[in-house]
């Protein structure tokens, strides 16, 4: 027995279970190092990520609240319709400067009733309401003529450096030279707070509003912007996908392997990594410049980001037909099914997954695109009206959610800048419930084989 | 084509159902076939046996043309079914397919309910005129498939679920629903266990009634078993076909008694 093992001792090493030898040691130690590497690259990474999130969040969520001041105006029949007989067209004679008065006697009347004792005159008192207040007005009384002669609370913006103040953006100290707003003027403010008329609250008009001029960025919102990114996806999808799927399917299953096909699927590749501003400049050139297309039409970008997306439709679509088992294909085949009712009937609806997968996140990217619209006119001009037809939604001028936070944060004003940073926030939450959909159905559809 | 049929059912019992003359197959350059001729029966079962690679499946899969999916594959010579030829320009590999069904090595089910498995050719070849005509085929085939007392609760549940042996069971199935002529078979038993693989024997010798059956197998005995005719492969070559009894009592080629004596292989 103890010759036997002596034996066997010689050849094998020896030695206890529960006692690591060193090269165990060693290569115990190196697997730990490596993990430990990574951890720390994912640790960096979390940190970045973190960091960014932080900022975005911190800068952006201003946004979505805007300083608002609340008065009772009185829509003084002898202001807004001399003649009293409620015709439209004399109503919308008055210009804003007609309205501008009432707004003034309101603003006294509101400091009176809440005892408020200020020198300013009430042309200044005005001054701390945003220039989109007559406007406002305006726009009210011509939707609701019957109104006139009555007394009806209004809520106004506040002006961008009172708004400013609120979020703490404005001190006294930083307003120094600033011609815009006086230390009267943030006294009047504090006093409106304390009395309550001036507020600040979620701002809806931020997400479904318009585009404002340099002078009203209180004004300013990122819907209109949305729709024309709405419109542009549209148009993405309805082009992309179908042809990108028909494409993949055709080279995929269909085509012969010659060296055509390899010249396509190499140039599809390169396609790929084209970087976008040259899709941008062949879109003004071909569309815009050929076809006469219309400047700023989210048709226009649409069909630019069409062919940035393309080539990612159909090298994810490829990958999902690649994926599916050939031996499925054999057995569609075996049965006497055509090369047609295998593709369809078995291949593609076990590609969908990956092929939705990859449609979305194609549509995220030109989502999130900016480069291109820079080229074909998305980018520099106020998008202020809501589209009313698809037809006009797809033609007439607008922007898109990127551009516009380009836009604003090309603007002077702090209170722009605050704004691009909402509308980043926006276009996040967007890209990600759209990169959430694309998990969601892929572990919908995903089917074991 | 119909009418050949119908011819051959009436001549005697030794008809010849597949001819091959001088098959070459190649893959880019491997030549994989080399020079076949044979002739398969109508109504009997054909056994082809050989030492792995000899190239059993390639020739198996030339007989319904599923080499041409392979895009290096190249198939050279005639092959004959009911004496004509599967290769013309004129036939449509899809036609050809209806009528030469096939079981693959690999079970591969669709990723469907088994329900579907069995109904997608009937469906596809229009078969059945209503719901219950279909459901009619489907237990008769997954009857003659051994496997129906199995699956007969459900139907409805996918046929990837279900076990290796079982899913091949399904597969054979699947083919006999569309009533092929001639049935492939690539070692159908191979993940079978004794009792399911006596009941496939079973079905293959009932087949063998109607249609012309060729099976791949690596067991000598199934061969016995269930064939009248085997073929034997080695390297690409047809080394030796004849009857079963023959070629498994009195080989006339020295590498046929090797193999079959497990001295190759
Ligand atoms: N798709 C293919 N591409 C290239 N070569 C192939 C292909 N399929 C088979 N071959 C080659 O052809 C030869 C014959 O293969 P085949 O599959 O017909 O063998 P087999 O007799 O069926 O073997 P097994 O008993 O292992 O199934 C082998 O050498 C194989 O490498
Ligand atoms: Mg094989």
């Amino acid at each position: 027995m103890t010759d036997a093992t002596q034996n066997t001792g010689a050849v094998a090493p020896q030695g206890s279970l529960h006692t690591l030898d060193a090269r165990t040691k060693r290569r115990n130690a190196a697997e730990g190092r490596f993990k430990l590497y990574g951890m720390i690259a994912i640790g960096i990474g979390l940190l970045m990520l973190v960091t960014l999130l932080y900022t975005i969040l911190s800068k952006g969520t201003g946004a979505f609240t805007q300083t608002f001041v609340s008065m009772e105006v009185e829509l003084l029949e002898s202001k807004l319709d001399k003649s009293g007989e409620r015709d439209l067209e004399k109503i919308k004679k008055v210009t804003t400067f007609g309205y501008a008065p009432l707004i003034k006697s309101a603003f006294e009347k509101t400091v009176e009733a809440n005892g408020i004792e200020t020198d300013l005159k009430s042309k200044d008192m005005t001054k701390i309401l945003s220039k989109s207040a007559a406007s406002q007005l305006r726009n009210y009384v011509i939707a609701n003529p019957d109104k006139i002669g009555q007394t009806i609370e209004f809520r106004f913006l506040a002006n961008s450096r009172v708004d400013g103040y609120m979020k703490g953006r404005v001190t006294r100290d930083s307003i120094a030279n600033d011609k815009n707003i006086t230390p009267a003027q943030l006294d009047l403010v504090d006093q409106l707070i304390e009395v309550g008329a001036l507020k600040k609250t979620f701002n809806i008009d931020f997400i479904i509003g318009a585009d404002a001029s340099d002078q009203r960025p209180e004004a300013a919102g990122i819907g209109v912007a949305m729709v024309g990114s709405f419109f542009m996806m549209l148009v993405v999808l309805v082009l992309a996908l179908p042809i990108g799927v028909a494409a993949s399917i055709y080279l995929e299953e269909f085509a012969p392997k010659n060296w055509i096909t390899d010249i396509i699927e190499v140039n599809i590749s390169n396609l790929a990594a084209v970087p976008s501003i040259v899709f941008g400049i062949l879109g003004l050139a071909v569309f815009i410049n050929y076809m006469h297309l219309p400047q700023s039409a989210p048709l226009v970008g649409g069909l630019v980001l069409t062919l940035m997306t393309l080539p990612t439709i159909i090298i994810s679509t490829r990958a999902a037909l690649k994926a599916v088992p050939p031996s499925i294909r054999d057995a569609a085949l075996g049965v006497g099914a055509s090369k047609m009712q295998a593709v369809f009937h078995h291949v593609l609806p076990l590609a969908a997954p990956g092929i939705l997968t990859g449609t979305i996140i194609g549509l995220a990217q030109a989502l999130g695109e900016t480069a291109p619209l820079l080229l074909i006119g998305m980018i520099g001009f106020i998008a202020s009206n809501m589209p009313e037809t698809v037809g006009e939604g797809l033609l007439s001028p607008n922007s898109a959610m990127p551009a516009q936070i380009y836009e604003w944060a090309k603007r002077a004003d702090p209170a722009f800048y605050e704004r691009a940073w909402g509308g980043i926030i926006i276009l996040l939450i967007f890209l990600i419930s759209m990169n959430t959909l694309a998990v969601l159905l892929r572990r919908r559809f995903e089917r074991r084989w | 084509m119909y009418d050949t049929e119908k011819l051959g059912t009436d001549v005697n019992q030794t008809e010849t159902k597949i001819s091959a003359r001088n098959v070459q197959v190649y893959y880019g350059d491997t030549h994989a076939i080399k020079d076949v001729n044979v002739d398969i029966d109508a109504k009997a079962v054909t056994a082809f046996i050989g030492p792995s690679g000899c190239g059993k499946s390639t020739f198996l899969r030339c007989i319904n043309r599923m080499n041409d999916t392979i895009d290096v594959c190249r198939v050279e010579g005639d092959i004959k079914i009911d004496g004509e030829d599967i290769y013309d320009k004129r036939v449509d590999p899809v036609q050809l397919r209806a009528k030469v069904g096939m079981v693959f090595q690999k079970p591969n089910p669709f990723p469907k309910s088994i329900y579907d498995n069995i109904a997608y050719g009937p469906r596809i070849h229009g078969l059945a005129k209503n719901k219950a005509e279909l459901d009619e085929i489907v237990e008769k085939s997954l009857r003659r498939g051994a496997i129906w007392n199995e699956v007969k609760d459900r139907l409805h549940a996918p046929g990837t679920g279900l076990s290796g042996g079982q899913q091949q069971r399904l597969c054979i199935a699947r083919a006999v629903a569309t009533e092929p002529e001639v049935l492939l078979m690539d070692e159908p038993c191979s993940a079978l266990d004794p009792i399911a693989t006596a009941q496939v024997e079973e079905l293959i010798d009932e087949l063998r009634d109607q249609y012309s059956v060729v099976i791949v197998t690596h067991s000598m005995q199934q061969a016995a078993r269930v064939s009248q005719k085997t073929a034997f492969f080695h390297l690409g070559n047809l080394v030796e076909y004849g009857d079963t009894s023959q070629i498994f009592t009195n080989p006339k080629d020295e590498r046929t008694e090797s193999y079959i004596t497990g001295r190759i292989g």
